[in-house]
């Protein structure tokens, strides 16, 4: 907290992002590599970089609003990670943030007065990032300084210039969602709809995706293209299996059946221990996690899926996603035993109808054949 | 209803349904042939029913010249996309995990770019048949509704599947769901259609053999 206060002291004082960066000891080096790995995210030419560099060095620090619901802080854990202070969590910290239940100094009416400050000052320019998803049922589940979450949010959501979702749980819902859902908890799209949204989804997101959508943002003053559920098309455009580097080994049918089989231990793919990785979205296989060290599926673990819709209700992390969720070995024996009684009866029935048939079955005699 | 909540769907509730009426179906259908028995043959018998019965039911996978010769087209593309389907079927990898999870043990299977040149000649084989059953006179004048469904349904599976392992058109979890949603529909009516072949065609060869065996004559 005290590295936030001290960095926001500095913006103040310095104004710039790339004057900040530059006092915290990040080389241009550092800085222009960020800008190209952000390109290259992005799908963007080469020719972009420097672009993205002037813009991000020059970006007078747009007013950012953090709101946190019902979640439990990964998301902005995982941004903040401190044991290594990465370029992603500077630039974030280099935005201006006037509201961060977890990072900022000021509490009680402190607090929620200075988030009313940034709203006024910069109503309609401000850019609210939201993570945790919106209890319904009863508002009193999940209150900020007595503000019900439904109340800040709508609330804020009024001069935003757009909403960055970060997180699973503001995205679609979460774990708060999940089945039986005893919260009532929805998404921040199933209640704003009048303002752009982007969705960050992933439990948590991977870092260099939200500073990614920053950047784009503070680059072109505009947010990136989604897909079909709100995600930014660059970071959540492929398939975790069609990037995944155990892939070969699912073409070939090798496959880790247990977590200590000869399988796990070479490196085969985990398919069959359930990866959700043919139907998930997200840049895990590319980006990969802890400053590009490894990602779950690398450390012998299958995708979750947490970035798509309901994956906590997807039917099993370690159930293979061909295998039924339910159990049809036990309904086909239930089926058959009460399909035998039935074709019993109905044999017997049919058998009924033919003995009636014959027995009313006239013979043709030679007499009635001489008439 | 989310994709995600549509592959739930499809994988539990869905895949209930139509199991209980497949099997139920299936169950009830041969039970009703069986039951109904046959008129008792009040010749004398000059043979076994029952080698002539077994006998046939292999036999009787070899098409005769003379039938071949009359419907060769017919035939060809027929053994193509059984065998297809057979294998794509049985030796695709999240087929014998499904499967295993039904019946409790599962077999090695084969490597997917053999799987899917495996679909890729069933789709043509098919779509061959198709052909064969809308420009022959013959064939034509026999198709009815049933024909069409039957054959649409068996397709769709096939062309589903090779699409969501692909990838084409759609996003993964809805091509899934898709593809295990035509397979339900395809259970479904299969009790009710002529897709039930798949299992009385044994019953109808052993009892063309046993008539034959009983009266002393090849089949």
């Amino acid at each position: 907290m005290k590295k936030a206060l001290s960095l926001k002291d500095e913006i103040s004082k310095k104004g710039t992002l790339g004057e900040v960066l530059r006092s915290q000891g990040v080389s241009r080096r550092s800085f222009m590599k960020f800008c190209a790995t952000t390109a290259s995210m992005m799908a963007l030419p080469p020719a972009m970089i420097p672009m993205i560099a002037r813009a991000l060095e020059n970006a007078r620090r747009p007013s950012v609003i953090w709101l946190s619901f019902q979640e439990c802080t990964g998301c902005t854990e995982s941004l903040t990670r401190a044991h290594t202070s990465t370029i992603e969590s500077l630039i974030f910290d280099a935005i201006s943030l006037d509201y961060h239940h977890t990072l900022q100094a000021a509490a009680g009416t402190a607090a929620e007065a200075a988030r009313e400050a940034a709203m006024e000052e910069n109503y309609g320019k401000y850019l609210l990032i939201v993570d945790g998803s919106i209890p319904l049922d009863n508002p009193g589940y999940s209150t900020i300084a007595g503000i019900s979450n439904l109340e800040m949010l709508t609330e804020c959501a009024k001069g935003a210039a757009a909403i960055i979702a970060v997180g699973t749980c503001a995205t679609y819902g979460g774990i708060p969602h999940a089945n039986p859902n005893p919260t009532g908890a929805v998404s921040v799209e199933d209640i704003i709809s009048d303002k752009p949204i982007v969705n960050v989804p992933g439990c948590p997101p991977i870092p260099v995706v939200i500073t990614g959508v920053l950047a784009h943002y503070l680059t072109f003053g505009s947010l990136p293209e989604l897909d079909h559920i709100g995600r930014p098309k660059a970071f959540y455009g492929q398939s975790i299996h069609d990037r995944c580097y155990r892939r070969p080994f699912y073409d070939k049918g090798h496959f880790a059946e247990t977590f200590d089989d000869e399988g796990a231990r070479k490196g085969w793919c985990l398919f069959k221990l359930g990866c959700k990785g043919p139907t998930t979205y997200n840049a895990c296989a590319t980006t990969k996690w802890n400053g590009g060290f490894s990602w779950p599926i690398e450390s012998g673990h299958p995708c979750l899926g947490c970035s798509e819709p309901d994956f906590w209700d997807g039917g099993g992390f370690y159930k293979a996603l061909s295998k039924p969720t339910e159990n049809l070995s036990q309904t086909a024996v239930y089926a058959t035993a009460g399909a035998v009684a039935a074709g019993a009866v109905l044999g017997a029935l049919n058998r009924g109808k033919k003995n009636a048939s014959n027995k009313i079955h006239i013979k043709t005699t030679i007499e009635d054949l001489r008439k | 209803m989310t994709e995600i909540e549509l592959l739930s769907w499809a994988r539990g509730p869905g895949l209930q349904i139509a199991t209980i009426i497949f099997v139920a179906g299936v169950v009830i259908r041969i039970l009703e042939i069986l039951l109904l028995g046959r008129k008792a043959n009040l010749a004398e018998a000059k043979g076994g029913e029952m080698s002539g019965g077994l006998r046939t039911v292999f036999t009787r996978t070899v098409p005769d010249r003379t039938t071949f010769k009359r419907s060769s087209v017919t035939i060809v593309f027929g053994y193509i996309f059984h065998i297809g389907l057979f294998v794509v079927c049985f030796f695709s990898a999240p087929h014998i995990l499904f499967l295993k999870d039904i019946i409790g043990f599962g077999w090695p299977s084969l490597p997917t770019p053999v799987i899917d040149a495996f679909a890729v000649i069933t789709i043509i084989a098919l779509l061959g048949t198709l052909v064969n059953r809308l420009t022959n006179r013959v064939m034509r004048f026999l198709t009815n509704f049933e024909d069409l469904l039957t054959w649409f349904l068996t397709f769709l599976p096939v062309i589903t599947g090779y699409v969501a392992f692909h990838r084409i058109g759609l996003t993964a979890p809805s091509l899934l769901a898709v593809h295990i949603l035509s397979v339900e529909l395809l259970l479904v009516i299969f009790p009710f259609t002529k897709l039930m072949h798949a299992f009385t065609l044994f019953l109808a060869r052993w009892y063309n053999g046993a008539i034959s065996g009983y009266k002393g004559v090849a089949s």
